[in-house]
């Protein structure tokens, strides 16, 4: 699946709030490139906050596209606020919450909390889930965008990548 | 609200958007020109706006769009009696005298200034 940040979709309040969740594999083959070892350096795979950001998007972008049933285009246009306190390692699980502030019909502003939920390892029990970050965004419904400019009919945003994740976590996907 | 209330309110919001130092925030700057809007952030201040206000601002009211693309407004780079005639019915916090005196449209930008959005604001206060 391509260039997909979150694994599934766990709450839907249609037109307020959108919970998925996106498991860390060190399969990823992203977790080897960052960061790779060094002579002064062990190997280090940490999951890119970028990446967190763009699930992030991908969580609040579906929010704002169901809400309209995904008739818009709808583009990430600005990261407002991104703020991550705690790196994501391998075998740990993200937790996108994205909520609605605003929304018209030129675009959209939503709020993110990230929460990192780390499972059991020989070292120490399960940990309960940890806010590490808030990220918001603001979305631009590109047919209505501010400078006039025209796009394709096509709704290329909403792909069928996107189809298959809401279909997987039983969301009709009728767009 | 005194206007030196609603202009520090201003200032806060767009420091928080544009990522700019409070004191570059003169009344005088330019949004555009100045703070280095895009306009996803006219978009963006207009959301704080509304928030921190509690007005509606419908699409193109703090901001004209497509003025600048339309050959009846413009021509040959400069905005027409008529291009000028629909700012001042559109957007009537602006101060159009600069653009009356050099109608070319790269000077259309100058006229969105921060003490723009602060009349802007004002009249939407009072009428509210």
């Amino acid at each position: 699946m391509r260039w997909m940040w979150i694994d599934r979709i766990v709450e839907l309040v249609p037109g307020e709030k959108l919970v998925a969740i996106k498991h860390i594999s060190l399969a990823e083959e992203h977790l080897h490139d960052h960061f790779p070892a060094t002579v002064a350096r062990k190997p280090t795979p940490i999951m890119p906050m970028s990446l967190i950001v763009e699930g992030m998007a991908q969580t609040a972008g579906v929010l704002v596209g169901h809400a309209e049933g995904f008739k818009q285009k709808v583009v990430l246009a600005k990261v407002a606020k991104a703020d991550l306190t705690r790196e994501a390692l391998p075998g740990c699980t993200l937790r996108y919450t994205a909520t609605i502030e605003q929304f018209t019909p030129v675009g959209a502003s939503t709020k993110g909390v990230v929460e990192l939920i780390e499972p059991a390892r020989p070292d120490q029990g399960a940990q309960p889930a940890e806010v590490i970050g808030t990220i918001d965004l603001l979305f631009s419904h590109l047919d209505n965008n501010m400078s006039g400019a025209r796009y394709p009919e096509e709704n290329f945003v909403f792909s069928e990548s996107f189809k298959t994740l809401m279909e997987t976590s039983g969301i009709a996907a009728d767009f | 609200m005194e206007r030196s209330e609603i202009f520090d309110k201003v200032r806060d919001l767009l420091v928080d958007a544009l990522a700019v130092d409070d004191d570059e925030v003169t009344p005088e700057a330019t949004l555009i020109g100045d703070l280095g809007a895009e306009s996803i952030d006219i978009l963006d201040i207009s959301f704080k706006l509304e928030q921190e206000f509690g007005f509606k601002i419908a699409q193109g009211e703090l901001f004209p769009e497509g003025v600048t693309k339309d050959p009846d407004y413009v021509q040959d780079g400069k905005v027409t009696d008529k291009g000028l005639e629909l700012l001042k019915q559109r957007v009537p916090h602006f101060n159009l005298a600069a653009l009356e005196a050099d109608p070319s449209v790269a000077n259309v930008a100058k006229i969105f200034t921060v003490d723009a959005l602060v009349t802007f604001c004002e009249q939407k206060l009072q009428t509210a």
